[in-house]
């Protein structure tokens, strides 16, 4: 892009794509803006009318939401504390020269291709069912009782499903960054008389920082929307206690019929997404610059 | 503190045998120089004697003490490594520290080792300084200092100085070869460069094939190569053979002639030719001449000379610089 004419050319080639970009986001933000200003209820057709902040009022004055709002929070973060921890676990053991070494890689990668209803309904029925489940059996087994978990640990449950279902990609790519990592300064290490945990601490895990950060920043923003886990294990409950921010808009939006409420539900999601987001680029986006 | 000795070392890649067994000895406070070219196994022997790998048999002897199955930090070596395998995320002074951090040293000692190495290596500096923040200079001089301050037996350098431009291998190989006078510990050095072998070393063992071809002093290899290999690797330009009748001559299969030995004149000598390249340097002009049964010759001429390309000359030979070949490739006496 040296010169005047060709930065002009390259503008107008993009062009189509951003406006067509735009349209896309700027539509429906703003009808959900709009509606989240009205009194807008599907049982009542037609009686919509402007009222200003009151879904807002209504919406974050409900104890729900700050249930959710934890909830969202414990989920991410759940989440994110196992396929990090985990991810830099299994990666070590893959790094590893073994028989078969093809064939586990792509083993592991095979959660990732599930869709998250169904995996969630395998771990459901065939794992977490008190009755018929895998666990149930390995309790009766080990003669204890089997444990509900979806009716007394439901968040719990979800993040395990919802862990389950992205550790091969934080495996996949802390693996990757692994073996970039320069043989020659293990080995530098190693002279140096750095035993294997220091090796890890000192050289793997700073190597790793920035594939780490990626991995955080990609996954928060598909975690604070899980909503398909929850609608096919728990439906949010019991109660609010595995009811998360989107789960929350859904229930106030299409199980209430309160159209007005939920977009400001949506809304407020939108706000503490990007609140998460510049928190998060406080804290690791240095990572990221080279 | 610092003799390294090899007995019967072998080792093996799979079934590919890279060192044949292999002795040798490498005294206290000698500069001993690895020599070969690229795949002979000169980084494998090194790494052996780093403990980075096994070996498959035979021992290695650290001050006369049996080391062939320590790992490597207990063995007192230090390495420096071709890509000189710095820590990006840490400081310069992190990176000359770790060793000393690793040993458990107080906070104190650490700094002062680290500023004392600093000073020796021109580092002062650059101490903030992340390692992707220096040039290759000064990073092969940060890699020597993590080596320096750990005060190791005996220092391995793995061609340290591939990476740098020409100009600056020379000043590096002046500063490694003052670090050597000064600190007179044992340095082991790899290199496929017969010039950084000839100009630092007290000792060179010229490889190939992971086989030890001649172990000597630079001049001993200049003056008596064992073998047409170690003739034709040792000495810049290489050595001039000739076979046939000016062999025969000679009672040898093959005869070798440094270009140096060679004198070229317009008007008489012993061989006539033509003048194909001539390499102008100022102080050494380099002639690669054609002779009269059309084998090549280069000749090294001191200063200036008047020759260009298609000009008829004659070239004699110092006859008693004349190396001797038989048929097998061994020196004859
Ligand atoms: N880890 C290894 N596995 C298999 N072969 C190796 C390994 N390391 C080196 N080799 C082989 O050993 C030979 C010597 O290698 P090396 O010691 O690196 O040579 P040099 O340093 O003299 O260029 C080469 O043929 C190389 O292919
Ligand atoms: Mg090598």
């Amino acid at each position: 892009m040296a010169t005047d004419h060709s930065r002009i050319a390259a503008r107008l080639m993009i062009s189509p794509a951003v406006l067509l970009l735009l349209g896309w986001m700027v539509v429906p933000l703003s009808m959900t803006i709009y509606f989240s200003f009205l009194s807008y209820n599907l049982l009542s057709p037609g009686t919509e009318e402007w009222i200003g902040l009151v879904n807002y009022e209504f919406f974050l004055t409900d104890p729900a939401f700050f249930a959710a709002l934890g909830n969202t929070l414990l989920l991410v973060g759940g989440v994110l504390l196992i396929t990090i921890v985990g991810g830099v676990g299994l990666a070590l053991l893959l790094d590893q020269p073994m028989w078969g070494q093809g064939i586990v890689r792509i083993l592991m990668i095979a959660p990732f291709f599930v869709m998250p209803t169904v995996s969630a309904l395998v771990w459901k029925n065939m794992f977490m069912n008190p009755v018929n489940g895998l666990f149930a059996h390995l309790a009766k087994f080990l003669g204890v009782a089997p444990f509900d978990f979806l009716a007394h640990a439901p968040l719990f449950s979800v993040v395990i499903i919802v862990a389950w279902q992205w550790l091969p990609f934080s495996t996949l790519i802390l693996l990757t960054a692994m073996q970039s990592l320069d043989q020659e300064q293990l080995e530098a290490a190693k002279m140096d008389g750095a035993k294997k945990f220091r090796r890890f601490f000192h050289i793997v895990l700073p190597h790793l920082s920035r594939a780490i950060t990626v991995v955080i920043l990609i996954q928060t923003i598909f975690l604070l929307s899980i909503f398909a886990e929850i609608l096919v294990t728990t439906n949010g409950g019991p109660g609010y206690a595995s009811t998360n921010i989107t789960y929350l808009v859904y229930a106030q939006s299409l199980l209430q019929f309160d159209v007005g409420g939920g977009s400001a539900g949506g809304i407020i999601a939108v706000i503490l997404a990007n609140i998460v987001a510049v928190f998060l680029m406080r804290m690791i986006g240095k990572n990221l610059e080279a | 503190m610092g003799s390294i000795k090899l007995e019967n070392v072998t080792k093996s890649f799979g079934d590919v045998a890279v060192i044949p067994p292999l002795n040798l000895e490498i005294n206290e406070g000698e500069f001993v120089v690895f020599v070969g070219p690229s795949g002979c196994g000169k980084s494998t022997l090194l790494r052996l004697i780093a403990g980075l790998e096994d070996v498959s048999s035979g021992n290695i002897y650290i001050d006369g003490a049996d080391a062939t199955g320590i790992r490597p930090a207990r063995r007192g070596l230090a390495m420096v490594f071709q890509s000189y395998a710095l820590y990006p995320h840490m400081s310069v002074r992190n990176n000359i520290a770790f060793p000393l951090k690793m040993a458990g040293m107080a906070a104190a000692e650490i700094d002062r080792k680290v500023m004392g190495a600093a000073e020796v290596l021109n580092l002062t500096d650059y101490l903030k300084r992340r390692p992707g923040q220096l040039s290759g200079g000064q990073r092969q001089r940060v890699a020597i200092g993590r080596a320096i301050v750990r005060e190791p037996k005996a220092f391995l350098f793995d061609e340290p100085l591939s990476n740098l431009d020409a100009a600056l291998r020379v000043n590096m190989r002046l500063e490694i070869s003052e670090l050597h006078q000064k600190l007179k510990t044992t340095m082991v050095y790899v290199t496929h460069d017969q010039i950084e072998a000839m100009t630092m070393a007290d000792k060179i063992v010229v490889l190939r094939k992971g086989v030890i071809e001649q172990v000597g002093t630079p001049l001993e290899l200049y003056r008596n190569p064992a073998n047409l290999f170690v003739a034709s690797f040792i000495g810049s330009p290489k050595m001039n053979f000739l076979k046939g009748k000016e062999a025969a001559r000679h009672d040898a299969h093959t005869i070798g002639i440094r270009p140096e030995h060679l004198s070229i004149s317009r008007q008489e000598g012993l061989w006539k030719g033509t003048v194909g390249v001539a390499e102008h340097l100022g102080s050494d002009t380099f002639l690669y001449v054609t002779l009269a049964d059309g084998s090549q010759v280069t000749v090294r001429a001191a200063g200036e000379v008047e020759l260009s390309h298609g000009d008829s000359v004659y070239i004699s030979a110092e006859t008693d610089r004349i190396y001797r070949f038989g048929p097998d490739g061994l020196a004859l006496k």
